[in-house]
């Protein structure tokens, strides 16, 4: 591809190859086979055994329901901040591009908190919670709020530098010859950022099904009741069911590795897309 | 230019909707209960404050915290530069899965990287034998810390290098080679400087999830106050034992010294961005 001149030497090439191979197998591959080796440790009957214990799949439906709510709020929210931020121009889009990306530098422990300190027992809303007989904290409202703060800004960080690149010709064209906002959204704008759309989705289900500090803080560890799954693979490790844990969270595990081949599988379809383009 | 943005803003419809909706998902689950966050730990008066993070044990977890998040952090930019650089440059079988694993701590719950990692590096885990042969336990030590959060900063160094490297174009290694640079003094002159503003960058994505990591630490580290309690983990106890004040004077601390060093490294950044224009 390049010319000779810049080409690394062939010992030198070997070497960066087995380096990263050895470091992907040790620190990436390795954990992720302890988990299924840890799970299926005495055989499959003792994890599938734990994995539909009562419990454990009332950990599941929560997670999921955590999830389905928690998903459609950040990607209706990321949706319109990124058109708000490359469709228009106005002063402060940066600083509200910053905000968006804040909860990344939030810890997931203080994305919990912050919702105790406002409807917690002792927090700001506390009494007048309790007063009109509505739980928060420790019930299925806490664990979305936190949830949606830890996932907030994957969506939009996955269309703000795409649409972006794209521009606002195609849209303007399409309001000049009449179209309205919504139809722009859906028949211009959606098919030229689906993919991202989609990935961005996906990597925001994936840690809203996975989260662990953020809902560890809000959720009282009730069994049957606010615990989700990556809360219920703590309490089992805590009380010594390894299998349990290990089989659990091997379920977590393979949500990763569905989601990586996901992700895989829509780039390689972004880039077919834009080979067709060209 | 201000003319055509001037009659740009109305050529297309639904600003106010969007930025409204913006604004209300923004302040309702981000900037409110962070607001929450900056007052709640005043009033325990400044004092207070002062003497809640001034204790020992506080004082341990925030160094914890941030001393394993930097070292891990620096240890996580060669070995991701490395991999960039692998993935980027060479062709060789199994290449698209090395790249996929990349983002295996993305998509890995945080609790089960912690469970796995605990399990491989534990006194009779599968790295925790030979490691134990030669004398280093990383299990339940702050080393257990170090290694859990390299785990997690470890793709944001490589994805953000990543774009710059495969983008980095041929001709200025050529030149350089041309005029008889050996090839380690064309990657050390030529490539290492237009890459040091994606390092910093990754540098700090990565210290940013690392500095307030919880689910992949906790169960390696033994969490023993004092050696290796993080900074997160006391506020969870500081929670459970119902003293918000204490909890929140913590994490504002946190929060605030995490983007502290976030905006030093940007300012650093825009100076190396500046010297290179």
């Amino acid at each position: 591809m390049s010319g000779a001149a810049i080409a690394d030497p062939r010992s030198l090439r070997w070497l960066a190859i087995a380096t990263a191979v050895v470091l992907t197998v040790a620190i990436l591959l390795l954990p992720l086979a302890a988990v299924f080796a840890e799970a299926l440790r005495r055989g499959w009957e003792p994890a599938l055994e734990a994995i539909l214990d009562e419990d454990s799949l009332a950990a599941v439906r929560l997670t999921l329901l955590v999830a389905a709510i928690a998903v459609p709020v950040n990607t209706i929210g990321g949706i319109a901040g990124a058109w708000a931020i490359t469709k228009f121009d106005f002063p402060g889009r940066r600083l509200l591009i910053t905000l968006i990306e804040l909860p990344f530098s939030v810890s997931p422990v203080i994305s919990g908190l912050v919702y105790v300190l406002l409807f917690g027992a002792q927090g700001f809303l506390g009494p007048w919670l309790r007063e009109h007989d509505i739980q928060i904290i420790f019930a299925l409202p806490g664990l979305v709020l936190a949830t949606v703060f830890v996932t907030f800004p994957f969506v939009a960080r996955t269309l703000i530098p795409l649409m972006q690149e794209q521009g606002r010709d195609e849209e303007e064209a399409a309001a000049t010859l009449g179209a309205g906002g919504w139809d722009i959204f859906r028949r211009v704008t959606l098919p030229n950022v689906k993919w991202a759309l989609l990935s961005g989705v996906l990597l925001c289900n994936a840690r809203a099904m996975g989260e662990f500090g953020a809902v560890a803080v809000v959720s009282g560890h009730i069994r049957g009741q606010t615990n989700t799954m990556p809360l219920h693979v703590e309490i089992l490790y805590n009380e010594y069911m390894f299998v349990g844990a290990f089989a659990v969270a091997s379920l977590l595990a393979l949500l990763g590795l569905v989601t990586l081949g996901a992700k895989a599988l829509l780039e390689a379809l972004a880039r077919r897309r834009m080979g067709d383009a060209a | 230019m201000s003319a055509s943005a001037a009659t740009r803003r109305h050529v297309l419809p639904g600003f106010g909707v969007s930025l409204g909706v913006t604004l209300a998902w923004l302040g309702l689950i981000v900037l409110v209960p962070l607001a929450a966050l900056a007052i709640r730990p005043w009033e325990l008066g400044v004092a207070g404050v002062i003497r809640t993070l001034a204790e020992p044990r506080v004082l341990a977890a925030l160094r914890l915290s941030f001393g394993a998040a930097l070292l891990a952090t620096a240890i996580a930019a060669p070995l991701g530069l490395l991999m960039a650089w692998v993935i980027t440059r060479y062709h060789f079988p199994g290449r698209r899965v090395l790249d996929a694993l990349v983002d295996l701590p993305f998509a890995l719950p945080t609790a089960v990287a912690g469970l796995a990692l605990t399990a491989l590096f534990a006194p009779n885990g599968w790295l925790g034998v030979p490691l134990a042969a030669i004398g280093v336990q990383v299990a339940y030590t702050p080393v257990g810390v170090v290694v859990a959060l390299v785990f997690v900063a470890l793709p944001f160094l490589v994805r953000t290098v990543e774009p710059v490297l495969r983008d980095l174009s041929p001709e200025a290694e050529e030149a350089a080679a041309t005029l008889g640079a050996t090839r380690p003094q064309t990657i050390r002159r030529v490539v290492l400087p237009t890459l040091w503003p994606a390092l910093l960058t990754g540098f700090g994505l990565g210290f940013a999830r690392a500095v307030g990591e919880y689910g992949s630490v906790i169960f390696i580290a033994g969490n023993v106050p004092m050696v290796s309690e993080i900074a997160p983990l006391l506020i969870v106890t500081k929670l459970e034992q119902f003293d918000y004040p204490a909890a929140s004077a913590i994490g504002l601390a946190m929060l605030l010294m995490a983007l502290l060093i976030l905006f030093g490294l940007n300012l650093w950044q825009r100076a190396l961005r500046r010297g290179r224009a």
